[in-house]
């Protein structure tokens, strides 16, 4: 699927990186940890997260993620909404969804977590 | 590119939001240079959990990295409390990290682990009440 296609499954609304909503993801994170996130290398699309701060922004720019989702309508600061701008091709989205929802959605529409156990 | 590019990096050790800039720095160096992405993610992962820990627990430091054809070399190093246990801080989930630190998304004792696991070498070389050097070695294959 696309950023367009997350988009519109979590009903979420563009908070910067419109320019880029044609790119392709494959698989997608969910955590608050972002040292979890960090502990698989694999190629991770996506970024789904309750936090906000611009550490979120800097794991995804280290993993070459293309979206963070922040969940539960959660708006980080214009710090973090800069440093993903300057960041370039990230583009963050804001759902109304829990964090456990919005990863079911996804997963269901066929969005995959990219880690074999 | 030219045999060896050196790169040195002051990292702030006050300021929580600005941690993560020397390892973006280097990341995207690498980038320039052409280096296959696979490996300059498993560089950049290291360094910025590396970087992640001087700022939570040491008040900043140095970074250096030996830019070479075939490798990497990064050496952190910080004037900080020491790592009175090195066995204890490589196991996953062991943190002494403050607990205000995990609402920054951190802190879960992963950091060294995760160091171990993108590296080719890992080195440790603490005092404490003198700091902490960290040495990594990243391969390009």
């Amino acid at each position: 699927m696309t950023v367009k296609d997350v988009k519109e499954i979590l009903k979420a609304e563009i908070i910067c990186g419109e320019e880029n909503l044609d790119t392709e993801v494959r698989t997608a994170c969910g955590a608050d940890m972002m040292s979890d996130v960090l502990a698989f290398v694999k190629d991770q699309s996506v970024l789904l997260t309750g936090l906000v701060n611009p550490q979120v922004v800097r794991t995804a720019e280290m993993m070459d993620m293309h979206c963070i989702v922040f969940v539960r309508g959660k708006v980080p600061d214009e710090s973090v909404i800069s440093l993903a701008k300057e960041r370039g091709e990230i583009v963050l989205l804001k759902t109304p969804y829990r964090m456990f929802t919005a990863c079911g959605l996804l997963f269901s529409n066929g969005l995959r977590g990219g880690c074999d156990i | 590119m030219p045999e060896k590019i050196t790169l040195k990096y002051a990292v702030d050790g006050d300021d929580f939001t600005k941690a993560g800039l020397a390892s973006s720095d280097l990341k995207h160096t690498l980038k320039q240079i052409g280096y296959d992405p696979g490996f300059i993610r498993r560089v950049a992962i290291a360094v910025y959990e590396g970087e992640i820990n001087m700022v939570i627990h040491a008040g900043g430091g140095e970074i250096t990295a030996d830019i070479a054809p075939d490798k990497v070399e990064v050496w952190l190093a910080d004037s900080g409390p020491g790592i009175p246990n090195v066995e204890l801080a490589m196991r996953e989930g062991y943190s002494t990290a403050p607990i205000d630190v995990h609402e920054l998304g951190f802190g879960a004792g992963m950091g060294l682990p995760n160091i171990k696991k993108y590296t080719d070498d890992l080195q440790i070389d603490t005092t404490v009440g003198v700091g902490t050097t960290v040495y990594m070695l990243i391969n390009n294959n």
